[in-house]
């Protein structure tokens, strides 16, 4: 048994099944990272003293992370639109670097955070702390989903674009979509966090 | 029924079905994708909760009634950490508070009431093969069972498990033993469960309806659970995240909800300080308030078919309850401050949040009193799904009257740490939406096993559960009214102005013993009926949905033999003009 709508888009909603569902969820991870920004601004404000980002944090390398993720957001669009033009090898390439510079972004996260182990900066020394490695950890975590997922599709998922081209499209767009949410919360972090 | 070439865009629910390959028996029952497995696996669980932490319930009325005295037989077995001696210990029984709340929502109503019912009626009444997403489905049920697994492992981790409260107020969580941390990797889980659950249902109703199923035509179980399904998806996530802090608060040691110079047993705590516990509270309560109405929304939508086939009518006001439930759920995001006037948040907040919430009761009247209009002038059947229906219907009522005084903040102040409370909110979910579950189970329960659940053991599992609930609940808002605190082990025996009323402690025990009795004849039923039920038709109730009209019982895979088409809106009874008192969703 097939369930319709999977590669076809539905007349009157003009939708895939796959569309909707990657666009409710990522509302509900607008809800998620909503709900943590709201926490940011009433614990900030409920504060005495709450110390400028750049005291703490290093902004160069933070800046570094945003050129990474946002070029990873334009090749993985350059993989999903080879893809569109029907050519799996420039796929592939797009894909990979996609792959690459989340792995530089997590890379440069990791010494980022050695360095604030090393100077004895933990999430328990203060709230600002607290908040910059819970916001930043959980965006992580999701950096390392959608690398999963893209890496899927790199290797053993790109068998379907043999047996159903279209399908495999989709799904790549889809998880396209996932990853740009990704990079628009590290949008949004990096001036909350490193420069306000 | 229309021809199936005519039926172009999912050409592939008929041509399959026949000759699809068998499969084995993990894939089938265990790890299946089928909608109507995972439905009755929901289902199963979910009632299997409902049984454990209503029998938490009964321990803990024991030492209500009888504080301190020693119980017999069961309190030896659970041993001296729990009970020296057969009596309770305070802290095992905040441990039973804690799990009982937790189980009996999260584990157990709304596993039956969306995954249950939604999964298993929801895309047979829509005309669709199966989920939009099976695989995730599947998924999402197991997610569930792991995080109901954690829930109960956390009872044998040291220290015992949860013990404040189902609300895991900060700071008393935060420093809490280990089995609080089970308990929120536990919730993780069931809400990652509920999160995939919530994104299938949206997605199936909205694309795999059937041909000609209009939204205005969907029955009014679909729209509850689509709504619902929206609540859950948005709702969640807020407390996904508080729950991660508060792991954070007890794993990493940041002060997330906890203040600066917190003093804990005579010792100042060494955290950095600077938390907000209202912070917890209000993450806490933007999910738990929705949560609310993901409990009753399925309910009303039960019951809203339940009367419509059984007094052969259509419903009253189908549009004006559609949009009084879409109307609902909007609101129910921006009430939920109104559980936290106790909290000194400030008179500005509290009366913002009670006028919402007395906005609120509009639509919640709208639907219940368009679902008593319905009844009137009908030839009723009180067969046992009606009988459990209309018993939802005024002790609904009765919960939700009793809110009213709540949700003001005056008088709030002296009703909401007593009984009264209790007493409130489980008219609403014990005898109200638990009537509407069990109705539904008696009324879809042909359609799941082809056979009819007895009618006599149905009736006496009705009026004995009726009365026993409110014997049960009745006593506590007397003793709310008279002051008695709702957080107290020993039921207020302490308390001198306590003990006029508390001899109601005793009555409410017993009837809460005597409410598991007549849980017996239906468990009895529910399994006698699968091999010895009175055999029954395709369309058991001669009803006017698509799931009745169109599916076999119990449905195939892939549900239909020929894809359906709806050619008009969902109760159309008693017709005039038409050869029969009900003409199916699906005739042409």
């Amino acid at each position: 048994m097939e369930i319709p709508y999977t590669v076809e888009i539905r007349r009157d909603t003009g939708l895939t099944n796959g569309k909707i569902g990657i666009w409710l969820f990522l509302a509900s991870e607008v809800m998620l990272f909503g709900a943590l920004f709201a926490s940011y601004i009433l614990i900030r404000t409920g504060a005495p003293v709450w110390p400028r980002g750049d005291t703490i944090l290093n902004v160069p390398l933070a800046t570094f992370n945003t050129i990474v993720l946002i070029s990873s957001s334009v090749t993985m669009v350059m993989a999903w639109a080879s893809l569109k033009r029907n050519r799996f090898g420039t796929f592939r390439m797009y894909m990979g670097a996609t792959i690459l510079l989340g792995a530089t972004f997590l890379v440069v996260k990791y010494f980022e955070y050695s360095h604030k182990f090393e100077l004895g900066l933990f999430p328990s020394t203060s709230n600002f702390l607290a908040l910059y490695f819970t916001l930043t950890g959980l965006h992580m975590l999701h950096v390392i989903g959608g690398m999963a997922v893209n890496a899927y599709f790199w290797g053993p998922g790109a068998k379907l674009w043999k047996t159903n081209p279209e399908w495999f499209t989709n799904r790549v767009e889809h998880s396209g979509l996932f990853w740009h949410f990704v990079d628009l919360v590290w949008i949004f972090l990096f001036p909350t966090l490193y420069l306000l | 029924m229309s021809d199936p070439a005519a039926v172009a865009p999912p050409k592939t629910h008929g041509a399959h079905e026949a000759h699809h390959e068998e499969l084995g028996f993990w894939r089938k029952y265990v790890f299946s994708t089928d909608h109507k497995v995972i439905g009755i696996q929901y289902a199963v669980t979910g009632l299997l909760f409902l049984l454990f932490g209503f029998s938490l319930m009964m321990l803990m009325r024991w030492n209500l009634a009888y504080p301190g005295a020693a119980l017999p037989l069961l309190g030896k077995i659970l041993g001296d950490s729990r009970m020296p001696g057969g009596t309770m210990l305070p802290e095992f029984y905040n441990e039973l508070g804690a799990m009982h709340g937790t189980i009996m929502v999260f584990m157990g109503v709304v596993p039956l009431a969306v995954g249950g019912f939604g999964n298993f009626v929801l895309p047979l009444q829509i005309g669709a093969p199966d989920m939009a997403f099976p695989r995730l489905n599947m998924l999402s049920y197991w997610s569930f069972f792991l995080g109901g697994v954690t829930m109960l492992v956390s009872f044998f981790v040291p220290g015992g498990s949860a013990q404040s409260g189902w609300t895991s107020y900060a700071p008393l969580a935060v420093i809490a033993s280990t089995g609080q941390t089970v308990w929120l990797f536990g919730m993780v889980f069931l809400i990652t469960s509920s999160l995939l659950g919530a994104i299938n249902f949206i997605a199936t109703t909205i694309q795999l309806r059937a041909k000609g199923l209009t939204f205005m035509r969907f029955p009014f179980f679909v729209w509850a659970q689509f709504v619902t399904a929206f609540l859950l998806l948005l709702a969640f996530p807020p407390l996904e995240a508080a729950a991660f802090m508060q792991l954070m608060d007890r794993l990493a040691g940041t002060s997330f909800f906890l203040p600066s110079g917190l003093v804990v047993s005579g010792q100042v705590l060494t955290n950095a300080g600077g938390g907000n516990p209202l912070l917890w509270q209000h993450l806490f309560w933007f999910l738990a308030h929705p949560e609310v109405y993901v409990l009753i929304l399925p309910a009303m939508g039960i019951v809203a078919e339940i009367i419509a086939n059984n007094t052969r009518k259509p419903l009253w006001g189908y549009r004006s309850m559609v949009y009084s439930l879409i109307f609902l759920g909007f609101m129910s995001f921006i009430v939920w401050a109104h559980h936290m006037f106790m909290t000194g948040m400030g008179t500005a907040m509290a009366a913002f949040f009670q006028t919402t919430t007395m906005i609120i009761s509009i639509p919640s009247v709208v639907i219940l009193t368009a679902l008593i209009i319905s009844l009137w002038g009908g030839s009723i059947r009180f067969n046992t799904p009606m009988l459990f229906a209309c018993g939802f219907l005024p002790m609904f009522g009765i919960g939700g009257l009793t809110g009213l005084p709540l949700g003001l903040n005056v008088t709030d102040i002296p009703l909401h740490d007593t009984y009264y409370v209790i007493a409130h909110f489980h008219y609403v979910v014990a005898p109200g939406t638990i009537f509407a579950l069990f109705a539904g189970i008696y009324y879809w329960y042909p359609k799941a096993t082809g056979r009819k659940m007895s009618e006599t053991l149905g009736k006496i599992h009705f009026a004995g559960s009726f009365v026993c609930m409110n014997v049960v609940f009745m006593p506590m808002f007397i003793m709310g009214l008279a002051g008695v605190s709702r957080r107290l082990y020993d039921g207020g025996a302490g308390y001198a102005f306590a003990q006029p009323v508390l001899h109601w402690n005793i009555v409410s025990s017993w009837g809460a013993w005597a409410l598991g009795l007549f849980q017996l004849p239906f468990i009895f039923n529910f399994f006698w009926s699968i091999w010895k039920g009175e055999k029954a038709e395709d369309n058991a109730w001669q009803a006017t949905t698509i799931e009745w009209a169109a599916a076999p019982s119990p449905p195939p895979h892939g549900n239909f033999h020929v894809a359906p088409e709806a050619y008009r809106g969902p109760y159309e009874y008693s017709v005039p003009g038409a050869a029969r008192d009900f003409v199916p969703q699906c005739e042409a």
